[in-house]
């Protein structure tokens, strides 16, 4: 703990390279890393964390980059953290969401980090929440996650963020129709993205039936936004801040907050479990030992496993 | 190694087209990298500021225009002026040999001409990080 004292100190000043550094070990999950978020944890909390998810295209970058400007603009501090997925084949990535937020590069109020998901599913990356927190820790008012654009298996941003954006487009048609089931318990906004094309009107018709035909206690705002033209942006923080004012007044920031601390306790646990069972070499020679009597069909893999996990445990 | 090797793949400069960056970048993720792409028409600024907050290995950028001579070294240099000495930096594009030889002076790692096949580029980098 002495050790990164220092480090975290560095860090709260609002120190850009230790800030990069602590993610970078945090993603590559180096013996550091889980010192780094026990040391920063009490300075973390403050952040508004904003969730920008959505179709592949859709705009999610523009509209982040938007966002963030406005919010620099008015002095806020702003962290982005982008994510694209990994090649579940080669392990690579083009992380290619920086490309609509260059003008952001060298704006002293804004960090932007992007991921690749690295095996991780459900849009977001493992090390995405460490990133958050060190993002808050150095002390961002906001922080932006944008998700992969996969459009249906984005439900980790919900337990994320305090506050979800779904970028939508229109034209997309049967697609509202597939995945329709999803969204709306994803949605805390709607934001349909290139309001300048055509169709954009029936989008809005649709999504807003939707919305009406629902039975949340509180209908999502739909907002009609031009990102590539800076339009309708500040209508949307508008509606950003009084989602979260909304989740404030009625306890439930709280109530997520709790549920999201309760997850990642228990993803911490299943991680452990895991890591300590299968680091033992132990392990796998047990396992090699059963492998021919269960090809043999003297054991089934299910009593296998009981008696594996007798060893074990 | 258990942790891909960061890389920002840029363009500083005027040019109109990215299509060799993007050959470099495909190849470099299928190197099993991950590849920060950040597209055309990067000032030096751009490119050392994504580069600290991306905590990248390698910068690797690309010039057809000819302002490499200005351009590359310029990069090199805010490094320097930010204290960050342990990002490689390598360049590529359209680039006279005579230059070569300035452009490694002033700190460009390697100079990677047309036709130079992507398994070098891949192999030199593997073999001269600085992190
Ligand atoms: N016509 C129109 N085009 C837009 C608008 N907003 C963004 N675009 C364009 O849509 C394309 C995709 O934008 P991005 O911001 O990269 O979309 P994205 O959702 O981040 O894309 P991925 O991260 O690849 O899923 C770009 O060419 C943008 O210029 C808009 O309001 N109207
Ligand atoms: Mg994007």
């Amino acid at each position: 703990m002495v050790l990164n004292l220092d480090l975290i100190n560095k860090l709260l000043r609002g120190d850009k390279r230790t800030c990069a550094r602590m993610i970078t070990k945090i993603e590559n999950n180096e013996k550091e890393a889980e010192d780094i978020l026990k040391g920063i944890y009490e300075h973390t909390g403050n952040a508004h964390i904003i969730g920008i998810t959505g179709p592949p295209g859709g705009g999610k970058s523009t509209l982040t980059y938007r966002l963030s400007k406005e919010l620099s603009n008015q002095g806020k501090k702003v962290g982005i953290i982008a994510i694209d997925p990994t090649s579940p084949f080669t392990g690579g990535s083009i992380l290619g969401d920086r490309i609509r937020m260059n003008k952001l590069a060298t704006d002293p109020n804004v960090f932007i980090r992007s991921m690749g998901t690295r095996g991780h599913l459900g849009g977001l990356s493992k090390a995405t929440h460490g990133g958050i927190k060190v993002f808050d820790a150095y002390g961002c008012d906001y922080i932006f996650v944008e998700t992969v654009g996969v459009g249906q298996s984005e439900v980790d941003i919900v337990k994320t963020a305090d506050t979800v954006v779904m970028v939508m487009v229109p034209g997309l048609g049967d697609d509202i129709q597939a995945i329709k089931a999803g969204i709306m318990e994803i949605a805390d906004i709607f934001a349909i993205n290139k309001s300048d094309l055509e169709g954009s009107e029936r989008t809005t018709r649709e999504i807003r039936m939707m919305v009406e035909m629902g039975n949340e206690e509180k209908k999502p705002p739909i907002l009609n936004v031009i990102a590539n033209q800076n339009e309708g942006i500040r209508e949307l923080i508008e509606e950003i801040h009084k989602h979260k004012e909304y989740l404030i007044s009625t306890g439930k920031l709280e109530e997520k907050r709790l549920e999201r601390i309760r997850s990642e306790i228990i993803t911490l646990i299943e991680d452990e479990i895991k890591s300590r069972i299968f680091n033992d070499k132990d392990v796998y020679k047990l396992l090699d030992n059963v492998l021919k009597d269960v090809y043999n069909k003297e054991l089934d893999p299910y009593t296998a496993k009981d008696k594996l996990f007798k060893a074990i445990i | 190694m258990d942790r891909p090797i960061r890389v920002l793949v840029a363009k500083p400069g005027l040019d109109g087209h990215d299509r060799g960056a993007k050959v470099i970048a495909r190849a470099l993720r299928d190197a099993s990298m991950e590849v920060i792409y950040t597209g055309l028409r990067q000032t030096p600024e751009q490119i050392v500021a994504a580069a600290i907050q991306e905590d990248v290995d390698v910068v690797a950028m690309s010039i057809l225009s000819g302002a490499h001579n200005h351009l590359f070294p310029k990069v090199v240099k805010l490094f320097k002026e930010e204290g960050v000495e342990d990002v490689l930096v390598i360049g590529g594009g359209v680039i006279p040999d005579d230059d070569i030889p300035g452009l490694k002076e002033a700190g460009i790692a390697e100079v990677f001409t047309p036709g130079t096949p992507t398994t070098k580029t891949i192999e030199f980098i593997k073999n001269n990080l600085k992190k």
